[in-house]
């Protein structure tokens, strides 16, 4: 399995949207945040964006105020992720506009809906952001 | 909005659902409390009213609790399994919205031990055949989340058929999905695979494409062996597909792949060669170069090309491309270390980066540059810069120093004394927090390698007497190591007097019970040695007479050269004239002195080992200072019972400790009637992982005890002066260390010199530049130098030294998927097409026939492999090589392993 969780966190270290694709308890899950957290928000732009944490290696990217942090296996390429990462701000600033913190907050059924578009059981299954968009799109229409 | 709480009581009421907080409502009243206890109150608050009305009839209202519980649960971590029931009730609404926030509910919180788990699968049924593909989207996401091994027997139909749908975004997903049904239920391949192969082949839809070849990648990277027999597709993936994505899972099958068959390689080291070069996207060449290094590293040109990849990411001024440089160094580094020397400049100077994930990289690339030529200086440079890192680091370097140091018993280590030493300095850099290791090794070397003893004594008693280290909690277990080899290897100690001091001073009262027990056993091994030698001088002792069997064994003369410098230059003592009955009767008074008030420690392991020493102290004194006028009696006092005692315990003591086997238990014959495995035999399991320890310390010979009152009484007469002698010791030594504190002294001291300075980081501060050059050296002249000293023998055992790391091969999911998957690949192309998988029996049925079937497919395809290796490459040949298989007459088997196909030649 190549992606293990995704993680947004805000500056402050609050989780904004928590995608598991391994099955953890609840305490297990707070336990790993506030451990992966803690190191990588630690770190400055002056470091690279890949820390080992355990048995995961987290990449990493900060986009304005938000962190978003992915765990992947030792396997995955990281550049990959890192381009991953971007694609997805991307996706949702091409939804949202200008994306922030808020929108995530706000929106966070569709953020999951995004990202089960683009990822299934930690494969990325979709790199375009108009089919990742679609049927969004169809459901706001329809709604 | 605050009408929730008209509601009341239990049930729902039509004000709940009126005066519903919506969501945005919920994240705007968190976002207004401040983090703490008021936010906490309103949370609570809030999950009291989403506890009524997610009881609510009205399909809108509980949909509209469900997705507040799920944000709590997803951000906030609030339990939401009591919830499981209402999501799955809301997955039926036919309302598209409610469907989805029920299974996102379900997907974010179910776990295997949900309760209502299977009420699910019927709706997932109902959703996997809708007309309306966003609802089958749905339950496919839901379902490659939640996926147990009941969801995946009972639904494995329903995705066969998803296989092959028309709409590629079913298809996609359906496809992804796979991965979590095979490994809950691999059964599931003899139905599903032969669709996904056939998706691989489907060049119409690069994200179905995508989704496929992600999921051999995971297949392929637990039994990759299974897949060889598809290279062909892969092959034609690599070289055709413009899609990084799908190219970097390709390269990542192929690294695995390639490492089986060698003619695989050499087919596919050209084409990823040329995506390498090819390529703009860094991820791609990242890729190449990992798999080149990892598994093509026997063809030159392409790690050569791979090499000058790697340097362009090491000068890169992007920090990420340069932590993958070096990750990819350490990949080269086994195989060509030409291409870490090429690049030491920057490696080196990566160890004082800012990033520590870089720093950490940068180490474990020079530990892979260590040889046995060049490992004191890298060792030199490594503790340079561990003086002037941080902490964290520091410990990081001092622990691979010691584990490469270490590995394979000692494999690089010729110059054992330089080691001991350096462990001696380890122990000295105030951030130091490898005590434990350290103490091993320092013991493990004392029983291994008999010729290091007399180094191995010195650096001991330099850290003994050292009462400023007595301070750092964190070194205790090398101060124990210290002193346990102090005592054991005494008879190599130039003055045995001085470790005795040092065992027995005051401070060592901050050490924990169980480390001060082995200094008073240590001072009881040093005790009845200077008795010994006392007392039966005109005998060899028995530590050279034991030693005289080891005909390359050269102390014995060797020492006395030594104690005759020791004797000039610092110690007053030498060994002819060491024990005089003076010396001894004061060495006795200190120990009596000493260990006196601890005969009452409230630590028995404590007060068992001082009453040992306090009764042959006591002994021995009163044997010895009664006589005090008559020497010669004395000398000759054979007769003497302390005599005869110190004879048999120095005996008992110096038998020589060796290594043990981590399975000498096992050698051990069981005595008969004995039930070993009759209830005690699930304790193996819990054993299995405990280290044994070493043994520390033991005694055979019970020494007699004598009665405490007369010791007391006796010491409380001569406590002055031996206070006094021991005070006056304790200060020069205080003295020599923080001279800057005492007024300058015209009496030299003489006593106890030859004390190291401790470290200074600052006379250690080399630039960066000198490091460099100095690891140019160490690193660049690959000198076989020709050592001096041959390499003293280590003592090794047959086994594994330390435990090895076993781990149990269990059979796991991955070995039933890749035999199914063997099956269908190898043999099935007769047996009945899984036409009516609705049916469970049916469908086993198949997987059994197609198991039997196999057995003897597979001997038979062998013969055709070599008749299909002159036909064409690609698919055609194997299909014909399968129908002639099939045809075949029956061949006896050749070789075990699964058949290799050879399309690519």
């Amino acid at each position: 399995m190549g992606i293990r969780f995704i993680l947004m966190v805000n500056k402050q270290g609050q989780t904004r949207l928590a995608q598991y694709y391994e099955y953890l308890t609840l305490e297990e899950r707070r336990a790993l945040e506030g451990e992966i957290v803690r190191k990588c928000l630690a770190r400055n732009e002056q470091q690279c964006s890949f820390v080992e944490h355990r048995n995961y290696k987290i990449v990493y990217r900060r986009y304005a105020s938000l962190f978003f942090l992915v765990g992947v296996d030792n396997e995955e390429n990281e550049l990959a992720i890192l381009e991953f990462i971007h694609l997805l701000v991307e996706t949702m600033d091409r939804h949202f506009g200008n994306v922030c913190e808020l929108d995530i907050m706000f929106h966070l059924e569709k953020a999951h809906f995004m990202l089960e578009e683009m990822v299934m059981n930690g494969c990325i299954v979709e790199t375009s952001k108009t089919n990742i968009l679609a049927p969004i799109q169809l459901m706001d229409k329809a709604s | 909005m605050s009408g929730g709480s008209g509601g009341g009581g239990g049930g729902p009421s039509l004000m709940d659902s009126l005066f519903q907080r919506t969501l945005d409502d919920l994240i705007k009243g968190i976002r207004l409390h401040t983090p703490g206890a008021a936010q906490s109150s309103f949370i609570s608050k809030s999950v009291d009213e989403i506890r009524r009305e997610i009881k609510s009839t009205d399909l809108q209202t509980k949909s509209t609790a469900l997705q507040k519980l799920t944000y709590l649960h997803s951000l906030h971590g609030f339990d939401m399994s009591w919830a499981a029931f209402h999501a799955v009730e809301l997955t039926s609404s036919p309302s598209f919205a409610h469907k989805k926030t029920g299974y996102l509910a379900a997907s974010l919180s179910f776990r295997p031990s949900t309760e209502v788990l299977l009420l699910l699968t019927n709706q997932l049924r109902k959703d996997l055949s809708s007309t309306n593909q966003h609802e089958v989207s749905l339950a496919l996401e839901c379902l490659s989340v939640i996926c147990t091994a009941d969801f995946a027997r009972d639904l494995t139909p329903d995705i066969f058929t998803l296989l092959t749908s028309s709409k590629n975004f079913i298809r996609k997903k359906s496809i992804a999905c796979l991965l979590m049904i095979f490994s809950q239920y691999p059964d599931a391949v003899r139905v599903c695979f032969k669709r996904l192969v056939e998706n691989l082949e489907s060049t119409d839809n690069a994200q179905t494409l995508a989704a496929t070849v992600g999921v051999f990648c995971e297949l392929a990277s637990k039994e990759p062996r299974t897949y060889l027999p598809l290279a062909p597709e892969f092959y034609r993936i690599l070289v055709d597909s413009r899609n990084n994505w799908v190219l970097i899972k390709v390269l990542k099958i192929f690294a695995k792949l390639a490492k089986l068959e060698p003619r695989l390689a050499k087919k596919v080291v050209e084409p990823i060669c040329d995506h390498m070069k090819r390529s703009e996207a860094k991820s791609l060449v990242f890729e190449c170069v990992r798999t080149i290094v990892s598994s093509f590293y026997e063809y030159e040109f392409a790690v050569k090309l791979a090499v000058s990849k790697i340097k362009e990411f090491l000068l890169d001024t992007d920090l990420n491309l340069k932590y993958l440089g070096l990750q990819g160094l350490l990949l080269v580094a086994p195989n060509h270390l030409w291409a870490v020397l090429e690049n030491k400049e920057v490696v080196i100077k990566s160890l004082s980066d800012v990033d520590r994930n870089i720093r950490l990289e940068a180490l474990r690339l020079v530990m892979s540059m260590v040889s046995d030529d060049n490992v004191i200086e890298i060792c030199r440079v490594l503790i340079g810069y561990a003086l002037k890192s941080d902490p964290e680091f520091c410990n990081e370097i001092l622990r691979s120093m010691l584990s490469t140091c270490s590995r394979n018993v000692y494999e690089i280590i010729n110059d054992f004394d330089w080691y001991v030493s350096l462990l001696g300095e380890m122990a000295r850099i105030p951030h130091c927090q490898n005590g434990e290791e350290i103490e091993y090794q320092l013991i493990d070397i004392g029983m291994r390698v008999k010729d290091v003893r007399p180094e191995l004594v010195r650096v001991a008693r330099d850290l003994l007497i050292d009462p400023a280290l007595l301070g750092n909690p964190f070194i205790h277990r090398i101060l124990s190591a210290a002193a346990w080899v102090s005592g054991e290897y005494v008879w190599f100690s130039k003055n045995p007097f001085e470790i005795m001091e040092a065992l027995l001073q005051p401070r060592a009262n901050l050490l924990s019970p169980s480390i001060r027990a082995l200094y008073i056993h240590s001072a009881f091994k040093v005790l009845s040695f200077c008795l010994h030698s006392f007392l039966l001088p005109h005998k060899p002792a028995t530590s050279s007479s034991k030693l005289v069997d080891e005909p390359d064994f050269t102390y014995s003369e060797s020492e006395e050269e030594t104690d005759v410098d020791l004797a000039t230059t610092s110690s007053s003592l030498s060994k002819k004239n060491a024990f005089t009955q003076e010396s001894i009767v004061n060495m006795l008074i200190l120990v009596l002195t000493s260990l006196s008030p601890l005969a009452g420690s409230h630590d028995v392991e404590i007060q068992e080992r001082v009453r040992n020493v306090l009764g042959l102290a006591q002994l021995a004194q009163e044997e010895i200072s009664c006589d005090l006028d008559n020497k010669e009696k004395i000398i000759d006092g054979v007769a003497l019972k302390t005599s005869i005692l110190i004879r048999l315990i120095n005996d008992a003591l110096s038998e020589d400790l060796g290594p043990v086997s981590l399975s000498a238990q096992e050698r051990v014959p069981i005595p008969d009637g004995l039930l070993l495995e009759d209830n005690l035999g699930k304790l193996d399991t819990i054993c299995a992982d405990v280290e044994l320890p070493i043994s520390e310390s033991f005694s055979l010979v019970k020494p007699v005890l004598t009665d405490v009152d007369s010791v007391s009484i006796r010491q409380n007469e001569e406590s002055s002066e031996t206070s006094a002698a021991e005070s006056t010791s304790l200060l020069s030594e205080h003295r020599k260390r923080h001279g800057i504190f005492y007024l300058p002294s015209d009496n030299n001291q003489n006593a106890s010199t030859s004390f190291p300075p401790a470290n200074d980081p600052n006379e250690r501060d080399n630039d960066v530049e000198d490091l460099v050059r100095l690891t140019e050296e160490s690193l660049v002249l690959k000198r076989k130098s020709n050592l001096s000293r041959p390499r003293p023998v280590v003592v090794k055992l047959d086994e594994g030294d330390r435990l090895p790391i076993t781990r149990a091969k269990t059979e796991s999911n991955d070995d039933l998927i890749s035999g199914a998957v063997r099956d269908v690949l190898l043999g099935n192309e007769n047996s009945p097409p899984p036409a009516a998988p609705h049916s469970k029996v049916e469908k086993s049925e198949i997987g059994d026939s197609s198991r039997r079937k196999s057995k003897h497919r597979k001997e038979k395809k062998h013969q055709n492999v070599e008749e299909s290796k002159q036909k064409s490459g690609g698919r055609h040949g194997r299909h014909k090589a399968r129908q002639r298989a099939d045809e075949g007459i029956n061949v006896a088997v050749q070789i075990q392993k699964p058949v290799i196909p050879d399309f690519l030649l």
